[in-house]
């Protein structure tokens, strides 16, 4: 690991995980409840793995969390003094039509990062996801895999302290994902709050703190990892862990 | 065969480097490419910012600029002529029947054209990148030089479809530059000429030329769009 000059680094006691709270959120489209309304706080230190089947609106929760799209009822808000730092990795990667490099030093400086810092930062950041062969290539003929680690550096050279992933590995092959999940390991070391949505059972096991279920568009159960797996209380979470088939 | 006669004075006009020809087909390409040029300075970022802005009468900005695509030349150059005649508000320029005239009336021609295509082009754009935008909290205007320069591979298309509007009309230059020998005749206005003098194999010369460069500026842009995009994927 190269050590990176950034600020916001490693979330310590005296530099806690920013909280989320939804209170009584929903959301509706031409009138049809597509998710909530639900309450809940993410505090600790994660990483949260949002989970569900198909359509539980697991999407839609961390659009809504991030502020990509606003509830129709109800209110989202960080429980620290002003918004923090946000960044978001996609299921399918949205990248510029530029060299790897040039997306990094973009998203640098839409950040408002110093022009003279943003190139070492962006060649850091893709040192670190072992990208610098490919800092010269169009990101857009990269593979799936590197595209996503890509879109993961891009996150990385922000430094946020919440990172937003939404189904990030479900088009990649086993290497590229054991990448993503390294990855994301690496941010919530380094103190960023995960907030993280998949509908993979193993991968849950492997990276989550807590766990918040959805189905039906309803939370049923905000639990730490362990009760989760071990002891899950609502019975569609039993029914979700026992592979059965749940709507 | 008044074909192949035709064939043999554009060949002759070429290759013999007919001072005249060459001096009407600098001008043409001067007048063609500045007003290109101008339009598309102004053109492309309103074209973004449209794409870009809700307002009230957005709908109706998109209409005009799509029914402006097809404004006819004429009606451009009596516009501009109106304006710029010595009783017009912009008479006091004195710039009726000079080369400037036929550019401003073909960035009229242009400028719709480039607007309007670019307003497409930047929406679908905008479509695809919009989450990652409002993710890496980008205001609208910053994400306007993103979208241009992300598009630039469609806006070069739409360039050419600006250039080929501007090179091939006559209306617009025939009535604000006034078809003068040595100071406003193009290719176009110089093959009505021609025609109307009765030189058809001239005219016809005249056009095979013009052709011929309408093609080699096009086919230079693909080539370069092309290999680019390639190479970007």
């Amino acid at each position: 690991m190269t050590s990176l000059n950034v600020p916001l680094m490693t979330g310590t006691a005296t530099n806690p995980l920013p909280s989320l709270r939804f209170d009584d959120v929903a959301f509706r489209h031409q009138g049809k409840l597509l998710l909530g309304p639900c309450s809940f706080t993410l505090e600790g230190t994660g990483p949260t793995l949002v989970m569900g089947p198909n359509g539980a609106g697991k999407s839609l929760l961390l659009r809504l969390a991030h502020g990509l799209i606003s509830p129709t009822q109800g209110r989202v808000s960080w429980l620290s003094a002003e918004c923090p730092r946000q960044a978001m990795v996609f299921q399918q990667p949205v990248l510029l039509r530029r060299s790897a490099l040039a997306n990094l030093v973009h998203a640098l400086a839409v950040n408002k990062t110093p022009r003279k810092t943003r190139l070492k930062l962006a060649l850091e950041a893709l040192a670190r996801f072992g990208l610098t062969s490919c800092a010269a290539t169009p990101a857009r003929v990269l593979s799936g895999g590197e595209q996503q680690r890509l879109a993961l550096a891009r996150a990385w050279a922000l430094s946020p302290s919440v990172l937003f992933l939404d189904e990030p590995t479900s088009a990649l092959d086993p290497a590229a994902t054991k990448a993503v999940e390294a990855a994301v390991q690496e941010f919530h070391e380094r103190g960023t709050r995960i907030v993280m949505t998949t509908h993979d059972l193993h991968q849950a096991r492997r990276l989550a703190g807590d766990v918040l279920f959805l189905s039906g568009g309803k939370v049923r159960e905000h639990t730490p990892a362990a009760s989760f797996f071990n002891a899950p209380t609502s019975r569609e979470a039993q029914a979700f862990i026992a592979g059965e088939l749940i709507e | 065969m008044e074909n192949n006669n035709a064939l043999y004075v554009a060949l002759s006009l070429v290759l013999n480097l007919d001072a005249t020809l060459y001096q009407i087909v600098t001008l043409s390409l001067q007048v063609s490419l500045l007003a290109v040029l101008i339009a598309a300075v102004i053109g492309f970022p309103l074209g973004a910012a449209v794409a870009l802005w809700r307002f009230p009468g957005r709908g109706g900005v998109i209409i005009a600029l799509n029914a402006m695509m097809g404004l006819p030349p004429v009606v451009a150059g009596l516009t501009v002529y109106l304006l710029l005649s010595r009783a017009g508000p912009l008479g006091e320029w004195g710039l009726l029947f000079t080369p400037s005239a036929m550019v401003i009336a073909q960035v009229v021609l242009v400028l719709p054209i480039l607007a309007a295509l670019s307003r497409q082009k930047v929406e679908e754009l905008l479509g695809e990148y919009r989450e990652q935008f409002i993710s890496l909290n980008m205001s609208r205007r910053r994400m306007m030089p993103t979208l241009l320069w992300d598009a630039r591979f469609a806006l070069l298309t739409v360039l050419l479809a600006g250039f080929g509007r501007a090179s091939a009309e006559v209306g617009a230059v025939m009535m604000v530059g006034g078809n003068i020998e040595g100071v406003t005749r193009v290719m176009t206005t110089a093959i009505v000429l021609e025609t109307s003098k009765g030189d058809l194999p001239l005219a016809l010369g005249l056009g095979i030329v013009l052709l011929t460069l309408v093609m080699l500026v096009n086919a230079g842009a693909y080539v370069v769009g092309e290999l680019t995009r390639r190479r970007m994927g």
